[in-house]
């Protein structure tokens, strides 16, 4: 049998109907996911149609995107618009409508859906996952296709549990050798965006390999798989390991048998000798904590560089929209705020690591510091920990589970001119607020620069214990 | 899912020149809290349109010949980022059938496919001409897989896959395509649970 990629055997899984010349492939899916901004109409769709729904039990929902992450006094929710409020009662109404477990307010696994998916252990090796949100990719760390699809799709897979799909191309991204200290899964995945590009990974589903993926924890892998697709990878995934059956085991929907699933799981693993179409080499040695500097996520240098000239026009005009200049040093530039959160680096270990920075510090005066647990078992696991008051005492807020301000649909967003160092995914314009600049950033690097406020290599902090 | 069915669109470009347009450009988040899809054409690239105090700018996408183009020309990886299928509604809701890149991202691509708006992938050459004459009137011809730029007679093809082609130009609907193998899919289950 000819040598076969860990995305080969998955993908072959889950053909229905097999790919020919003039149709694509009916793929199944074992998971889907879905929260309030991208059902609504999906729902609508079907229901017009005479469709129910497939497969209730192989559904989760939650909501995440619109929501508010304060309380009021009084215990209400301070919605940013009735449309808010109303998308999030529509979910509910929707999902109780067709018997779809569904993480509420009232649920401790409430969040971001691409942290309550792993933290629930619906998560699965060699599973197909979909979600109407391109992060999806995210539960590729656990070595499952998973891939965003748009609120048509999420239709198809509502009543039929299908999908219709061309195979991509495969493209392993290696990365060898020792990370130097200070170096995080957020500053190799911006790495690895910055070196093949923002459309570098079109067409292609990335597998990570190599020495620095099988050393990180589930946590890293998630933040590196998560960013897969400001490659422009609809997917990328991570060959399962010790590592990630240690985090499934014992979680709600882990398999009953547990070892048996183990030992299938292995065998997904790419063989040795699999061909994949493109093959990326990178060194950990030559990675450095990152930041971007312009308005997609490729235009990333290490901290502690000067921002290249503008190659072409349209660099130049994001360094214009960034007010950032070529030439001088990106470190030491003054921020207005810091956001720590989203489904990229919103995890317990995201948590732990900017409180060790922040531990016994005070945020910058006149900088405004946020912090969002991805879920609202983080919260809690954060706050049996203390961490909530070591963000508290140095002056950052800690807020309710959600989006927030990644995307700022829930109205938590910057004030125009703003400069917000964040540890989100998308730097795009006026993506955390009108007219606001964005630089991301990993934890530690957005921790240090609260203190400071002005953007700081993390490395030259010290860390009190 | 409604669309005309798709053969043959002439009309005059609107061009926006700029790369890496993302689909948070395209349509703003603030305007994706909708529970239905009408009326986001109003909403497509408002950033563009409107002055913070909600007056519009004068820009091309706020005059009658803008509203009355078919085709968007935009600037290198037109698309990325979010899956937002709000971006295709808003675009065509807008009144566009095609938008023509020198590079298309993967999500919108196929969401532009699914609500009748025709992604092409044009070979460099053939974008830059179209990116220097604004307000050209082209021919995409999808029976043929072309595009006919006016004045010197050049024709450039493209790719679109064949079933996508077939959904096009005959308004077939990929739901009732998937519901026709119902069959296949129970069969499947069987063996999978
Ligand atoms: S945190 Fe940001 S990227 Fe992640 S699901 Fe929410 S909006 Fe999307």
């Amino acid at each position: 049998m000819t040598a076969r990629t860990l995305f080969d055997k998955v993908w072959e899984r889950h053909v229905v109907v097999p790919e020919t010349a003039s149709n694509p492939a009916t793929l199944y899916i074992d998971l889907h996911l879905i929260h309030e901004v991208t059902s609504p109409q999906a729902f609508t769709d079907i229901e017009n149609r005479g469709f129910g729904v497939r497969r209730p039990d192989r559904t989760l929902a939650t909501i995440d995107h619109s929501t508010p992450t304060r309380i009021n006094p009084d215990g209400s929710r301070p919605y940013v618009t009735d449309h808010a409020e109303k998308q999030v009662e529509t979910l509910l109404a929707n999902t109780r409508e067709h018997g779809i477990e569904t993480h509420g307010w009232e649920s401790e696994h409430r969040g971001i859906v691409h942290v309550m998916g792993p933290e629930l252990g619906a998560t699965q090796p060699g599973m197909t996952i979909v979600c109407g949100d391109s992060h999806t990719s995210t539960h590729g760390a656990f070595g499952a296709v998973a891939f965003g699809i748009g609120t048509t799709q999420v239709g198809h897979v509502l009543a039929t549990q299908c999908l219709l799909m061309t195979k991509p191309k495969t493209m392993a991204i290696n990365v060898n050798g020792n990370l130097s200290e200070g170096v995080t899964p957020k500053d190799v995945i911006l790495h690895i965006i910055s070196s093949i590009g923002v459309g570098g990974g079109t067409g292609y589903a990335l597998e990570y390999r190599g020495s620095v993926f099988e050393d990180m924890s589930m946590s890293g892998r998630m933040t590196v798989c998560n960013m897969s697709i400001e490659a422009g990878a609809r997917c990328g995934m991570i060959g399962p390991d010790q590592t990630t059956f240690d985090f499934i085991r014992g979680r709600k929907f882990a398999p009953k048998n547990f070892d048996t699933a183990c030992r299938n799981w292995v065998s997904l693993r790419t063989d040795g000798g699999a061909v994949f179409d493109r093959e990326v080499h990178i060194r950990a040695e030559d990675i450095a904590p990152m930041v971007t500097y312009g308005t997609h996520p490729g235009m990333a240098i290490s901290v502690d560089r000067t921002i290249p000239k503008a190659g072409t026009d349209a660099d130049s005009g994001a360094l214009d929209y960034m007010r950032l200049e070529s030439g001088k040093p990106v470190a030491g530039t003054k921020v207005d705020r810091v956001f720590i959160g989203s489904c990229t680096n919103s995890r317990l270990e995201d948590l732990r690591a900017a409180a060790h920075v922040l531990r016994g510090r005070k945020v910058a005066g006149g900088l405004t510091a946020i912090v969002v647990p991805g879920s609202t078992l983080t919260k809690y696991q954060a706050e049996e920990e203390g961490l909530d008051r070591i963000f508290l005492e140095a002056g950052a807020e800690w807020r309710e589970a959600g989006c927030s301000m990644c995307l700022g649909m829930n109205g938590d967003i910057g004030s125009p001119g703003d400069l917000v160092v964040s540890t989100s995914n998308r730097n795009f314009m006026g993506r955390q607020g009108p007219g606001v600049r964005t630089i991301l950033a990993s934890p530690q690097t957005a921790a240090a620069t609260a203190v400071t406020g002005v953007i700081t290599d993390p490395r030259t902090m010290e860390t009190m214990v | 899912m409604s669309f005309e069915p798709f053969t043959t669109i002439i009309s005059q470009t609107l061009v926006l020149p700029a790369t890496n347009i993302d689909t948070d450009q395209i349509i703003p988040a603030k305007f994706l809290s909708v529970t239905t899809k009408d009326g986001l054409g109003e909403h497509v690239f408002s950033n563009l349109r409107y002055n913070a105090d909600g007056s519009e700018t004068d820009h091309e996408l706020n005059s009658e010949t803008g509203k009355a183009c078919r085709i968007l020309v935009a600037g290198h990886n037109f698309g990325c980022g979010s899956s937002r299928e709000h971006a295709p509604w808003g675009l065509t809701d807008y009144g566009f059938r095609v938008v023509i890149s020198s590079e298309i991202a993967d999500i919108f691509w196929n969401n532009s496919l699914k609500n009748g708006l025709l992604p092409i992938i044009i070979e460099p050459a053939a974008h830059q001409w179209l990116l220097d004459n604004p307000g050209a009137k082209i021919t995409v011809d999808l029976t043929k897989q072309d595009v006919s730029l006016p004045g010197n007679h050049m024709t450039y093809g493209f790719n679109i896959d064949a079933f996508s082609k077939h959904c096009l130009m005959e308004g077939v609907d990929e739901l009732a395509y998937l519901a026709g193998q119902a069959d296949a899919i129970a069969a499947y289950e069987v063996g999978h649970e």
